[in-house]
Formats: structure tokens, C-alpha cells, sequence
């Protein structure tokens, strides 16, 4: 076991968590925060994708522990209030249709649209579907995914 | 603006799946949850001698482990399919018995033998590796050519060679005759790979008993938790039907995977009353390749003949098709009611005749995958007469276009009659919008940068809104395909239409809504769509087969029929007019010709206060209804595909893809088009990435997303989606249903193309880099 202390979506949570517990597990089955899911056992889907210390990272290939100190952001903690414009947009586009993915797809979203920003590079349409490689969709085939993150991109 | 039939309104559904509060199954914790962990088959075919959880039950945690013979008998009855096929021979078809937990042989590699059930997950997982099984390895029938080698392992005793059934239908000695005068005859062999449908959110279950009731709850992952409820209590003995409640709450894609009540599911039910614990299981991804539903593999051979004019007279089909190690519930449906009945096309063919051999392997049980049996159908024919044109030196446009069906309705030597239709104009309209005209132009600039372009086309065909229950009945099915619905209007007017309908991603609290704002000009923010809870909503046949539009729908729109009818009736009394005189129109019910209004909520109101009704009239304001479909519906379209293959890799990109869809009314074009988005996406995977492999041994080789290639964002392009509609005649909104349309056309469309491209029409699918690298320089050696 081992005693950890993070920021989850603003707020201190901590605890003692098995050495082997996965962040995802602390954050759905500790913290009960649901948004967060759990798609594949390889580390390939990205339903899992969380913020940790502002980065996006499958929140399946981390331990808790190793989250400790960290700043984790998940789905339930991107927008104060209302909608993330990335939130707005997957509305908009109709960018999601089972909402399985759709956390995942948004946390890497504004991910992609914040590291492309601070390189000062494009997210055209065909950096949006390199980049969304290690997140799968079954549903919507990306096409209004690659909208939505277009269309956030240029509101963000 | 209109929020009506027709408006590409958002989704209102989308806030909580957006902000992280959808609620899936695996969401859900209950007081007293304990875990359950399968304990599964590592053998494809094994006698299980003994069983051994000594060393498992002494481990922390563990509060039980069951096995089959303990849950047979306890009287939990075998899996059923539920749809009879009956042989050429008039024999019923040959199913083995299919216990929850198997107890004398494991028939596939993930086949459930013992649940673990723990505290925790953790806890259930590991003892579940403790527990020690004596198997006794049998040999192996992995693909359909193992199991009908001669000498083959006999998979099911009652099921000699390990045939379900040999089935027919046509005419086979006027199909033989056709041939026989025939001017032209293509010939082919064609293999309809296998596949997993992978939903994103794995199969979950949480069954709660209730001792002081003797009541059974059912949260999971369903596409159709009334049939669930119904195969649980009629045929598994799990609780009667009114001690069982299911309940599908948000539900991560089925694609069909998530029809079926699979051992899981009721062997959780019976742990639950076991131990008197809720118990909950979740598939990881490995779990779901090994035991959801896989679909399609069927190997076909085909002769279709063709006239001096290149008219089709004659189409000859002999199909194996693969079901696995047990029968699903609908899978003796799909490769024969769902695929041969297809096989006519968007073509006049006079004569046809198919038969299909039903296969038992060690593999896991392949039933209905988005589409089902359509696909099958529509890659085989639209293959044999692209590979037809090719053949004769006639273009595939002009070959498919004299041999269109034209005047409806049209009766198909397969049982089908199209009801409607326009497969020239879909298809001008698709050539159009893919610049066909240009293709010329732009292989020549390809081919000056040394890439390969290939251009292809599929004009499919298929049916949905499964089905008239007095015709599905006659062939075989065990139930009724209606749909039901009822629709509540309360006092302040707000109303809430329960439905037998299950979204899981189609966008019903949207779509359904739509029509009820366009009955009633009401905003769609005051109706509520309620689904997927056997306790709320009476009984429904669940979502599949694109039935939700023509059937569902069907169904709310008579239940709003009769609710109409008694609003208007109340309304004349209130406002002392003639019924004929009453208009009802943006959320108001006015006198025509006059300016007498009812507010929306003053009808409510008065039909629950009850104060000044008509004559005989009961308060309140609730209709039901139930519909059953008088014909299958039949969308159709063409799909065109633009590729370029790379010689030095066989790398294939799809450059442009242009779907023409007809499906009849559109409610909301939005959600229509993403369902076609999502179905040509799963069409390019089936077609390019995606295959189940076993070994000879029966291990699955392609069980995770490191080894299945899922289609990624970045082998797809953007969709080019149009529409050309007819409306159905035969249900009241013209609906046709969307939901595979995009599955089912695309992989021919695709594989034309790339053959096309490559100069070799010996191709299968998936068609990876290292198939259509060695295809083209197999072409290469054979023209040197």
C-alpha cells in the first residue's frame, strides 16, 4: 500500500491505495468519477484519457501511486460552469453517438488543440486524425469527431 | 425553427455523455456488491474431468465458485437460438445443447466452465486463475474446411459432421437451366471474413437478488432487455417474469453483439440468489474477443449467367457458413432468412436458387454483426457483377443500369417484394458527386506520380424493419417482430413516450421527440423518451435490423394517433366545436376559422382535473399502441470508392468515398448521416483491416487491439453522404431505417476499387498491404 495525494479536478483527494491500483481504477472506483472509462486492456482505445500536470495520458498505463502529487483533470472537471468549448462542439457536430469514447475523445481533443497552440503549429484535419490514433471510435467512422475538434480548435 | 420531421436538430442526449455522467452499466455499484470472475476453457475442444477450486476457495475474498452441474441443477436451462431452420430434407436443424456453464466438454477457447464470485475484482480474478481443471484436450475443428474434412472431431453428438443444417431456397433446376442457355457465365469463389463487432463499452452485468421478494434486477449492457427478460424466464428458469426486472441504461454500441443474453448474464443472475449478494461482471477486452458474438465468415462459390445483352438470367449461390461451437439466438437467421432472401439486388434476376450448410467449429458463436447476412449479400453480388462487367469489357454503371429493377412493387424469385425505389438516380447521383466522368483523368496524374488509382461501385440493396411477425413466423421464428409504444401526455402538457425501442448511440431522446413536435408543434425539450427498463416500458423487441425507425417509430405514431384522437375530442367539448373544425398546431389546439385556443397545458390540465369532460369520456391522456410491420423495408443506394495503392507497399488510400443513400423519410438528417459515417467505417474495416484469426488449434490469434486492426481516424477519409429518397410505402412516416446501410454497402465498393486499381480481381478481404502488394505482382508474373 501505498499513501498518496493528488488534485483531482481542483479538489485534494488522497488515500491508501494498493501498489498495484491503475490511476483509472483510483479515479472510478475510489473517487467514483464515471466520465473516465475503461474500453480496451492494451492501452489502444483512449477511453481512458485523462490530464495529468496539464499532459493527456491513458489513465490506464499509470499506477495511482505514481499519480501522487500530480494534478489530474478528467472529464467531470474541464469546463467551470457550462460547456468546455470542446464539450460544445462534439454537441454541435454531432461529433459522438454511444458517448462511450467521448471522454476520452475530448480529453485528447483539447490536449492536441493546447500542445498544437503552444507550437504554434496548424491542427488541420489530417494532423486532427494522426493525432487521434490511440483513441478508437466504433460509432461515428471520426469523420464528425475531426469536426468537432476543427471547430474547437478555432474557439479555444 | 421546426423541430419536426425533417430538421437536423441537436442531440439532447449529448450533455451527459459530453460532462462524463452518462450511466453505463460498469457505473453502477450496488450496497453488498460482490464480483464475479469466468473461469474459462484454455482448450477449443476438451473434456472437463474434474474440477478442482480447493486452493481458489481458501483465497481472500472468495465467497463462492459454481459450477455447471450445480446451475443445471439448480434447473437454469440451456441457451437457445431462436429462430428454427428446417433442411432441404424437412429435417430440423441439428442444435447441441448450450448450458451457461458448460459441464461434460468445452467446445471454444473462453467457453465458461466455473464463476468465481469475490469482494472484490481482484479477488474473483485471482482465484478464478486458481481454480484447477483436469481437461482432457479432444482434437480441433477451428475453420469450416476442418470441420467438414472427412474424419472431422465431432463437435455436438446430435450433430453428425457437424452440420446444423443444409438449407435451400429457389428454384434449382430452373436456376441449372438459365445457366445452361446462358451467353455469359462468371464464376467465383468468395470468402466473407470473419469479424468481432467491438462496441467500445465491453459487455457488464449487475444482478441484484431480493430474498425477501424472490426478485431478480438486471442492469446490463442490452440492445433488447424485454427479450432479454423473456429468454431469462421462458427458457432459462432464471425468475419468472414478473420477479425480474431488466434494465439497459446507457448502453456503449452493440452493433448487434448485444441482442444475445449471453452465459454471463444468467449465470450472474443465479450466482446472485446463490450467495445473496449483488453481483457484478465486467468484460475486459480479451474477454469480449473471446465470447461476444462474431460475425459473418461464410465461403461462397457462385455462377451468375447472363444473356447476349448482358441481362442477368441466372444466379446460383452455394454458401458455407460458420456458427461456432454453439447456436446464438438468432444465428441460424442470418446466413440464410438474412442473406439468401438478399440476393436478388437492386437486379431482375428470373432465377435463383442458394443453398447454405450450416457449420459448427470450436470457435465462438457467430451471430447477427451490423447488417447480418445483408453484407454477405451484398458483397457477393455486387463482386459478381462488377467482376461480370470486367469480364465482358462492358462498363459496370451500364451493366448494373440495365439490369435495375425499375417498376414496383417487385417480387424476387427469394421471397422479397421491394415496395420502392430509385437505383438509377441513387446511382447518376453518387457518379455524379464522385466526378466518375473525371476518374480518367486522374489515374493518368496517379500513374505520372507512380501510384495505382482504382475506382468501384456497389449498388446494394437490403431489408430492414424486421418484420411482419405472422410472415417471420412461418419461417421459423420464435417471436413476434413488432414494436410497441405508449405515449403519456400530463397535466402541464409535458409528454413522455415510452418505447420497446433501445438507443445505444442511434439518438432516439432526439429523433423521437422530433416526432412528437411535429405531430403536436411542440417543443422537443418537453417531451421525454423513456427506454430500456422492463418496469417502465410494457414490452418491446429492442433495437436491431434498422427496425427503430420503420417499427418503433411506426408504433409512436399510432399510439399519437389515438392520443390525437382523444385531445381533439376534448378540445371540441371545451371549446364547443366540431371535431372536423379542430387545429392542432404549434403546441396549441385552435377552431380553424376562428380565434378559440386551448394552451397545450389547458388540455392536460382538463383531462386530469376531469372536471368537464364529453359524455363517457375517462380522464387523463395515455395511449398505447402496438405495430406490427406489414412488409420488410428495403433502403438501397450506391457507393462509390476512390483509391490509390502504392506498388512498392500495396498500401491502399481511400481518397474519396461517396455514399447515395435512399431511406425513405428522414427525421433527422444529422443522425442519419453519422449512422452512415459509422457503417462505412466498419465497411472500410471489414474490407481492409479487420479479420478474426483462430489457429489450427483453435487459439484466437487476433483477441486484443494490439493484433485486430480497428479502424483508426487516420485510415479513414471524410465521407461524402447524399441522399436520393423514396419514401417506403408501407409503414405511415415512409421510413426505411439507416442503421447498417453503410455496412453493408461498403466493402464491395471498396474491394471494386481496389481491384480495379491493382489490375487483379483475385483479392480477399481484409485487403492488407501484404494481400494487395502480392496480388499485384502476382498480376505482374502472370502478364510477363
Amino acid at each position: 500500500m501505498s499513501e498518496i495525494k493528488m488534485t483531482v479536478n481542483g479538489k485534494p483527494v488522497g488515500g491508501d491505495v494498493a501498489d498495484n491500483m491503475l490511476l483509472v481504477e483510483f479515479i472510478r472506483e475510489t473517487l467514483r468519477l464515471t466520465g473516465t472509462h475503461v474500453g480496451c486492456d492494451t492501452s489502444q482505445c483512449g477511453a481512458c484519457v485523462v490530464h495529468v500536470d496539464g499532459k493527456a495520458v491513458k489513465s490506464c498505463t499509470m499506477l495511482a501511486a505514481a499519480a501522487d502529487g500530480a494534478e489530474v483533470t478528467t472529464i467531470e472537471g474541464v469546463a467551470n460552469g457550462g460547456l468546455h468549448p470542446m464539450q460544445k462542439a462534439f454537441n454541435d457536430n454531432h461529433g459522438l453517438q454511444c458517448g462511450f469514447c467521448t471522454p476520452g475523445m475530448i480529453m485528447s481533443g483539447i490536449d492536441m488543440v493546447n500542445r498544437y497552440k503552444a507550437e504554434g503549429k496548424t491542427l488541420d484535419e489530417a494532423a486532427i486524425r494522426h493525432e487521434l490514433e490511440g483513441n478508437i471510435c466504433r460509432c461515428t467512422g471520426y469523420h464528425n469527431i475531426v469536426k468537432s475538434i476543427s471547430q474547437a480548435a478555432g474557439e479555444m | 425553427m421546426s423541430q419536426g420531421i425533417g430538421a437536423a436538430v441537436k442531440r439532447k442526449e449529448d450533455k451527459r455523455f459530453t460532462t462524463g455522467k452518462g450511466k453505463y452499466t460498469d457505473d453502477i455499484r450496488m450496497e453488498n456488491q460482490a464480483y464475479a470472475a469466468f473461469v474459462r476453457s484454455p482448450h477449443a475442444h476438451a473434456r472437463v474431468n474434474s474440477i478442482d477450486t480447493s486452493a481458489a476457495e481458501a483465497m481472500d475474498g472468495v465467497i463462492a465458485i459454481l459450477n455447471g452441474a450445480e446451475l443445471t441443477g439448480d434447473g437454469i436451462g440451456n441457451i437457445i437460438c431462436g429462430w428454427a431452420i428446417t433442411s432441404k430434407d424437412g429435417s430440423p436443424m441439428n442444435m447441441g445443447a448450450w448450458s451457461a456453464l458448460a459441464t461434460e466438454k468445452t467446445r471454444y477457447v473462453g467457453d465458461a466452465v466455473a464463476i468465481v464470485i469475490a469482494e472484490t475484482n481482484a479477488q474473483a480474478r485471482a482465484a478464478a486463475e486458481a481454480v484447477e481443471i483436469d481437461y482432457e484436450e479432444l482434437p480441433v475443428a477451428a475453420s469450416l474446411a476442418a470441420a467438414l474434412a472427412d474424419g472431422a472431431p465431432q463437435i455436438h453428438e446430435n450433430a453428425p459432421g457437424n452440420i446444423v443444417y443444409d438449407w435451400e431456397i429457389g428454384e434449382n433446376d430452373a436456376t441449372e437451366a438459365a445457366l445452361a442457355d446462358a451467353a455469359h457465365i462468371t464464376e467465383m469463389d468468395i470468402t466473407n471474413n470473419r469479424l468481432s463487432p467491438n462496441p467500445m463499452e465491453p459487455r457488464s452485468a449487475v444482478a441484484i437478488y431480493d430474498d425477501a421478494e424472490d426478485h431478480y434486477t438486471l442492469y446490463t449492457t442490452s440492445q433488447n432487455p424485454h427479450v432479454a427478460r423473456l429468454v431469462l424466464s421462458a427458457f432459462y428458469n432464471v425468475a419468472p417474469e414478473h420477479k425480474l426486472r431488466v434494465i439497459a441504461p446507457d448502453v456503449g454500441g452493440g452493433f448487434g453483439s448485444k441482442i444475445y443474453i449471453y452465459p454471463e448474464e444468467i449465470a450472474c443472475l443465479w450466482a446472485s440468489m446463490k450467495t445473496n449478494r449483488s453481483v457484478k461482471w465486467t468484460s475486459d477486452r480479451t474477454e469480449a474477443f473471446l465470447t461476444d458474438a462474431h460475425g459473418r465468415d461464410h465461403v461462397t462459390k457462385a455462377r451468375m449467367g447472363f444473356d447476349q445483352d448482358g441481362r442477368i438470367v441466372g444466379f446460383k449461390v452455394s454458401t458455407k457458413a460458420n456458427f461456432g461451437a454453439y447456436m446464438s439466438l438468432f444465428s441460424s437467421a442470418v446466413p440464410t432468412y438474412l442473406y439468401a432472401t438478399l440476393l436478388s439486388g437492386t437486379y431482375n434476376i428470373p432465377n435463383i436458387y442458394c443453398e447454405v450448410l450450416g457449420v459448427y467449429t470450436n470457435t465462438v458463436p457467430v451471430d447477427a454483426y451490423r447488417g447480418a447476412g445483408r453484407p454477405e449479400a451484398s458483397y457477393l453480388v455486387e463482386r459478381m457483377i462488377e467482376t461480370a462487367a470486367r469480364e465482358l469489357g462492358k462498363d459496370p454503371a451500364d451493366l448494373r443500369n440495365i439490369n435495375f429493377i425499375r417498376e414496383f412493387p417487385h417480387q424476387t424469385p427469394v421471397i422479397m417484394n421491394y415496395d420502392s425505389g430509385d437505383f438509377e438516380g441513387n446511382m447518376r447521383q453518387a457518379m455524379v458527386a464522385a466526378d466518375w466522368a473525371g476518374f480518367g483523368a486522374r489515374k493518368a496524374e496517379s500513374a505520372m506520380r507512380g501510384k495505382l488509382r482504382g475506382i468501384g461501385m456497389s449498388c446494394y440493396i437490403e431489408a430492414c424493419g424486421i418484420a411482419p411477425s405472422a410472415a417471420v413466423g412461418s419461417l421459423g421464428a420464435g417471436v413476434g417482430l413488432w414494436e410497441s409504444a405508449e405515449v403519456r401526455m400530463n397535466p402541464v402538457g409535458t409528454i413522455e413516450v415510452l418505447t420497446g425501442s433501445h438507443s445505444h448511440g442511434q439518438g432516439h431522446e432526439t429523433t423521437f421527440a422530433q416526432v412528437v413536435a411535429d405531430r403536436f408543434g411542440v417543443p422537443i425539450d418537453t417531451v421525454q423518451i423513456v427506454h430500456g427498463d422492463t418496469d417502465k416500458v410494457q414490452f418491446g423487441m429492442g433495437t436491431y435490423g434498422s427496425r427503430s425507425g420503420p417499427v418503433g417509430m411506426s408504433a409512436i405514431v399510432k399510439a399519437l394517433d389515438k392520443l390525437e384522437v382523444k385531445i381533439r375530442k376534448l378540445a371540441a367539448h371545451l371549446l364547443e366545436a366540431s371535431e372536423a373544425d379542430i387545429v392542432i398546431e404549434d403546441g396549441q389546439v385552435k377552431v380553424d376559422g376562428t380565434n378559440k385556443v386551448l394552451a397545450w397545458h389547458e388540455v392536460g390540465l382538463a383531462a386530469y382535473t376531469g372536471h368537464n369532460l364529453p359524455e363517457g369520456m375517462e380522464p387523463g391522456l395515455k395511449e398505447g399502441a402496438f405495430y406490427d410491420p406489414l412488409n420488410f423495408t428495403f433502403p438501397m443506394g450506391c457507393f462509390i470508392c476512390e483509391v490509390e495503392v502504392d506498388p512498392q507497399t500495396g498500401k491502399t488510400e481511400i481518397l474519396k468515398f461517396v455514399a447515395s443513400d435512399d431511406f425513405g423519410t428522414i427525421i433527422n438528417p444529422t443522425i442519419v448521416e453519422g449512422q452512415v459515417h459509422g457503417g462505412i467505417a466498419q465497411g472500410v474495416g471489414q474490407a481492409m483491416l479487420e479479420e478474426v484469426r483462430y489457429s489450427e488449434d483453435g487459439q484466437q490469434l487476433s483477441a486484443s487491439y494490439m493484433d485486430y486492426a480497428m479502424p483508426r481516424a487516420d485510415d479513414l477519409p471524410d465521407f461524402d453522404v447524399l441522399h436520393h429518397s423514396t419514401p417506403c410505402t408501407t409503414n405511415p412516416l415512409g421510413m426505411k431505417g439507416c442503421g447498417e446501410a453503410g455496412a453493408i454497402g461498403t466493402p464491395p465498393a471498396v474491394i471494386n476499387a481496389i481491384t480495379d486499381a491493382i489490375g487483379n480481381n483475385d483479392l480477399s478481404m481484409p485487403a492488407t498491404p501484404a494481400k494487395v502488394w502480392a496480388a499485384l505482382n502476382s498480376a505482374k508474373v502472370a502478364a510477363e
